[in-house]
């Protein structure tokens, strides 16, 4: 392998593993504050990318706006749409078993996929980047690499820097993190624990659905593409250990690396590559690498 | 703490057990079919009410088992002569039970939600072995052309490629499947997997070493699936990688909740249920195109049964009896 | 005579992170000799439970077991050891009855660890170590009540029994007096003296009264390390235990021990 596709393949490792990040830091946030295991988290990714597929004709005839105004439009469709779902739905689930979380869950995702079925089809989309990002910048001599797939990265990385200013620098970045730990006492505090629950299940949905958005120009929009990334991103949540950011980073990383070298010098097993990485890791610390106690 | 409970009274499993063996004389080819998946699927259920009713494991990778079970009776069977029962059926036992050894030991190794994820993320590893490699067919499956026969001599007893002694051997599976749990359920063993269930440091504080007693039910659980698996690929003569896919697993999870967890009639009842549901929203009879969307109607009664009905059918009578006298318990 | 140590700990650390909640402690625990350890909450207590009983592994340290070295065993292989502990939160099985609680406690010891097909309630041998744990703690008229139903001191009695069923050397219990009035006081501080002559008794305790009644040595732990370690007598004149924890003046009338 030369230089020049080591590095092409480098950057798609990151960029896999950034997006991956922005789905696994919902998943984790949720699970470690919250306490509920949501498998229906990938489904929302799913809806993020049939969001772009399906805002885009609308954003640009009703409001003459491109791929940044879906962008935005589908934010706050995500932010509402998981507080309403919190409000009614995930609110039940706090004080459940996890085989029941897990169980209801589960008929949530059926509900999204067959939802999504009726609204939009079965049919495979494509999603055109914004013209000013379709191009390409060179590498080396030979290669070029798309200029979206570098904005991908970026924002993920704004994001990444975003979420860390948020938990270690604000109020709500307090109480999220002392919630995670102590209810009673953030409770005393007079934190509203209902509203703060609210708030960061809105805001995984929103991470995840912004991931989905963001994704859908690389990655086609199609209606398995929920299933896959939740699994990998558990597998990401168990490396990284629940409720730590750090390690969704690391292990999403961890992960974007060896499934995309995987899938080009061992195509065959690549499938399986992310889940023996797993086992390793499990092997060494059962409770990921950075548990949070 | 709950031991495995197999029915209060013997009557009802032996009405069932009547019922079972006399339909194929009355119900026609369709139901017949129907109730032998059913059965098929009851051992699936219950191999997993090992783990999740009675140790408190809950293991949402079940359906890598029940694969390997069905894939390794396909690839041990050969392409002419018909297998001998009496070699195959204890192969795939062991193969299936090896499988389960070693995701088990380390899949155990995590607790709690780590667990459920971790034996999610091993099943779809074996989902993309069959999927992916060449090893049986890759997507598009295997077929088998021969079925397994138990002959003494010359003397051929059983042939399963007879559907009739097919369907009873099954019957008589799923039988000694849960006359097994039962008595597991009863024994010390099982007696130590509820204390694990029930308080799993205060076993280990008073002697037990919790791991070992997780692992063993864990691949005796993996090796009934396995058998199930074994049932299902002889039945239909064709293994195909979707039978790992984590759907799977959450279906086999379902069966359980639905019946009731901790209750070996209601995985029973609840496979017979899913069943019955699936078809139920599949009928274009009843919802006519509406149909293909099946999978909306069956989400929503799974939301509603797991929020109604957390401890399953069989705790519904007991759930009635409380709604009508609320002064015994101030609950 | 010479003293029958049947738990010794070296120089016992514990670290979480930069955290020290366990530093360099040493104690004997010797046969027909309660030994309390005091401290102010936080003061590691209960840390130290856990590394001698085995849940948390030691970060420094020896740990020593009827003789044997046991500071790299795990917790179940230390209570059929002899090593027995009871919780501050009570931890029996609710919905199994008394007996059955004992039982199964007992079952750790009398059974073959797999055998899967004979049935629990045949094994003599674990119905025989649970009756006696039953009786011993004083429960025997409750042997067949739920143990969800007893009375909070009756449950305190059970968590001791369970103990008990897996007949250990060595007892380490964590505030078995916890929540408990006068009467449940008395009757489980004389449990306690009836256990002594046969076994090694490790009692952490917020209780002062019911310390000082019943043990023959106390140790009293701040910030993780052994702050004091003596007869009662000596340590309820010592100055630094006075100003760090017992606060008042040593006039206080010693109350009678619990013979």
């Amino acid at each position: 392998m030369d230089f020049a596709v080591f590095l092409v393949q480098c950057l798609n490792a990151v960029q896999y593993g950034l997006l991956l990040f922005l789905v696994a830091s919902g998943l984790t946030l949720i699970f470690g504050i919250l306490g509920v295991i949501n498998l229906a988290h990938g489904s929302f990714y799913m809806i993020g990318a049939y969001l772009a597929y399906a805002l885009a004709p609308w954003v640009a005839t009703h409001l003459g706006g491109g791929f940044f105004t879906a962008l935005v439009i589908g934010l706050v469709l995500s932010v509402a749409f998981g507080y309403v779902l919190e409000w009614g739905f995930v609110s039940y689930l706090y004080h459940r078993e996890h085989l029941q979380q897990v169980l209801m869950t589960y008929g949530l995702i059926l509900v999204f996929e067959e939802l999504r079925s009726i609204l939009v089809g079965d049919d495979v989309h494509g999603v055109p980047p914004p013209a000013w990002l379709a191009g390409s910048i060179p590498l080396g001599g030979v290669m070029s690499y798309p200029l979206y797939r570098l904005f991908i990265s970026g924002v993920c990385i704004a994001v990444a820097l975003g979420l860390y200013a948020v938990i270690a620098r604000t109020r709500l970045g307090m109480a999220i993190r002392a919630g995670a730990s102590n209810r009673e006492m953030v409770q005393s505090l007079g934190v509203d624990i209902r509203l703060l629950y609210r708030i960061v299940f809105a805001s995984g949905v929103a991470l995840a659905v912004f991931a989905g958005m963001i994704a859908a120009p690389v990655s086609s929009v199609y209606p398995g593409m929920g299933n896959q990334v939740l699994i990998v991103s558990f597998v990401v949540v168990v490396i990284g250990g629940i409720g730590s950011i750090r390690g969704a980073l690391l292990a999403s990383l961890l992960v974007g690396f060896v499934d995309t070298f995987g899938n080009v010098l061992m195509p065959q097993i690549a499938g399986m590559l992310v889940y023996v990485l797993m086992a390793v890791i499990l092997l060494w610390r059962p409770e990921g690498l950075f548990r949070t106690s | 703490m709950r031991t495995l409970r197999s029915s209060a009274s013997v009557a009802p499993l032996a009405a069932a057990l009547i019922a079972l063996a006399a339909f194929p004389y009355v119900g026609g080819k369709f139901y017949v079919d129907l109730v032998l998946t059913t059965m098929i699927l009851s051992i699936f259920a219950l191999s997993l009410e090992l783990l999740v009713g009675n140790t408190g494991l809950v293991s949402f990778g079940h359906a890598a088992f029940f694969g390997i079970g069905a894939y390794a009776t396909a690839l041990l069977t050969p392409s002419a002569n018909a297998p001998s029962l009496a070699w195959l059926l204890p192969a795939v036992l062991v193969i299936a039970g090896l499988a389960a050894a070693a995701i088990g030991a380390l899949s155990l190794r995590t607790r709690g939600v780590y667990f459920i994820m971790v034996t999610l993320a091993f099943a779809q590893m074996a989902y993309y072995v069959f999927h992916d490699t060449k090893l049986a067919g890759g997507s598009d499956g295997m077929y088998l052309y021969v079925k397994p026969v138990l002959a003494i001599g010359g003397f051929t007893l059983v042939d399963l490629g007879n559907s009739r002694t097919f369907y009873y051997a099954t019957l008589a599976a799923l039988a000694l499947v849960f006359a097994l749990l039962a008595t597991i359920g009863r024994s010390r063993f099982g007696h130590a997997l509820a204390g694990i269930r029930a308080n799993e440091q205060r076993m280990r504080a008073v002697g037990f070493s919790t791991y070992s007693y997780k692992l063993a039910a864990f691949v005796l659980g993996g090796a009934l699936a396995g058998i199930a698996g074994f049932l299902h690929a002889v039945k239909d003569g064709f293994v195909n990688p979707e039978i790992l896919a984590w759907h799977q697993s959450g279906a086999v999870l379902l069966m359980l909740i639905l019946g009731g967890i901790g209750s070996l009639r209601g995985a029973v009842l609840g496979a017979f249920i899913f069943v019955l549901l699936k078809e139920l929203f599949q009928s274009e009879v009843l919802f006519g195109g509406f149909a293909r969307h099946w999978q909306l109607p069956l989400g929503l009664t799974i939301i509603a049964c797991v929020a109604l009905m957390p401890n399953g059918v069989v705790a519904v009578p007991a759930q009635l009896r409380r709604l009508r006298a609320p002064v015994a318990h101030a609950g | 005579m010479p003293a029958d140590i049947l738990l010794r700990a070296e120089g016992v650390s514990r670290h979480f992170g930069g955290l020290v909640a366990v530093d360099d402690v040493s104690l004997a625990l010797v046969r027909n000799e309660v030994h309390a350890v005091i401290g102010t909450n936080g003061a590691g207590k209960s840390t130290l439970v856990n590394v001698l009983a085995g849940e948390l592994s030691a970060s420094g340290g020896r740990v020593q077991l009827l003789g044997r070295d046991v500071t790299r065993w795990p917790q179940p292989r230390r209570a059929r050891a002899g090593l027995g502990r009871s919780y501050q939160r009570t931890t029996i099985f609710p919905r199994a009855s008394v007996f059955e609680n004992c039982r199964l406690a007992a079952q750790a010891h009398a059974q073959n660890a797999l055998d899967w097909w004979s049935d629990a309630k045949t094994c003599g041998e674990s119905t025989k170590l649970a009756e006696r744990a039953i009786e011993q703690a004083g429960l025997a008229a409750q042997t067949h009540r739920t143990a969800g139903t007893l009375s909070h001191g009756q449950k305190r009695q059970l968590e001791i029994a369970m103990c008990l069923a897996t007949a250990p050397a060595v007892l380490l219990l964590d505030e078995p007096l916890a929540g408990m009035g006068p009467e449940e006081t008395d009757r489980m501080l004389q449990l306690l003296s009836m256990l002594k002559p046969a076994h090694a008794i490790l009692l952490v305790e917020h209780d002062m009264d019911a310390v000082f009644r019943i043990a023959d040595h106390i140790t009293v732990m701040v910030n993780g390390a052994v702050l004091a370690s003596g007869e009662p007598a000596a340590i309820r004149a010592n100055a630094d235990v006075q100003s760090a924890y017992l606060g008042e003046a040593p006039e206080s009338a010693v109350p009678a021990p619990v013979v």
